[in-house]
């Protein structure tokens, strides 16, 4: 088993330079992204969002994730709090090329999946030399 | 291992108020230059929050990619265990990775309740990676309405 401890860390806060309408924190998700022969894949930690709650948008290279998080209506007083929630933000410029059609994302237990394949002509060739 | 700071119920004098008052102050002034974290200087995984209405306490965590399954819970009277494993997805020897700012790893964590629970009836539900502890109070914890009689 893995031994290796897990830290609990603060989470890390949209700094925006306009102002967002909703006083409720925007936080930066904490993602991976690997990249194999035929994808782009994202993981991104985003606790208390749901299916419904993601938005995924890409234009000119410019991948967007946005999570909205359910506000709680319940009138819980709290004790102790040492994370907030609020919704999640981030953007990242892709530098393949990506076929939109077959970008594919998944919720689970908190943590976003997008897979964005590569468009056919970004796929790594193999380029022969010929010896002359 | 007590990690939380706890304050008696029963303690909630006006000078008692005063200074939660004035520490919360702090806690919001530190925060906003950046100066301290909202967690304790522990840093054990994971964060939790604590809220109360009258009949029961409620403890959160956020534990995404973390498979119910693998959270082990003991509830005693007066403390709560969390322990566990996140694993991440191994994604083989053929990829490369860009970013990769996502940890796994174990944790536990024990948290001192403010009051004073009935272990036997506590329950858990864990939802888009947020894991939500609900602890029944004591009897003898809840808050009690007092009748005043007409003389």
């Amino acid at each position: 088993m893995d031994s290796k401890k897990l830290q609990a860390k603060d989470k890390k806060e949209l700094q925006t330079k306009s102002e967002t309408t909703q006083t409720r924190p925007v936080f930066v998700p904490a993602v991976d992204i690997y990249e194999n022969n035929d994808a782009l894949v994202l993981l991104a930690d985003m606790p208390g969002v749901s299916n419904q709650g993601v938005e995924i948008h890409l234009e000119d290279n410019e991948l967007t994730i946005r999570g909205r998080v359910q506000e709680d209506p319940s009138d819980r007083t709290p004790i102790y709090t040492e994370y907030r929630s609020g919704d999640y933000y981030r953007s990242f410029t892709l530098s393949s090329v990506i076929d939109q059609e077959r970008i594919e994302a998944s919720m689970r237990n908190g943590v976003l999946k997008v897979i964005l394949p590569k468009a056919e002509a970004a796929k790594p060739r193999r380029i022969e030399v010929k010896a002359g | 291992m007590a990690l939380l700071r706890w304050r008696d119920p029963f303690e909630r004098t006006a000078l008692s108020e005063l200074n939660r008052l004035q520490e919360e102050m702090n806690m919001l002034f530190d925060r906003f230059f950046g100066r301290r974290s909202l967690l304790t200087e522990t840093g054990v995984f994971p964060a939790v929050n604590v809220a109360e209405d009258d009949d029961n306490l409620y403890i959160t965590a956020e534990l995404p990619g973390i498979d119910p399954q693998d959270i082990d819970l003991t509830v005693e009277e007066e403390s709560v265990v969390i322990k566990g494993e996140r694993k991440l997805e191994e994604e083989g020897e053929e990829v490369s990775y860009h970013r990769r700012e996502r940890e796994g790893g174990s944790f536990s964590r024990t948290i001192t309740l403010p009051t004073r629970v009935v272990a036997e009836k506590a329950s858990a539900e864990a939802k888009d990676g947020v894991l939500t502890l609900k602890l029944p109070k004591a009897e003898e914890a809840k808050p009690k309405k007092i009748e005043i009689k007409l003389g």
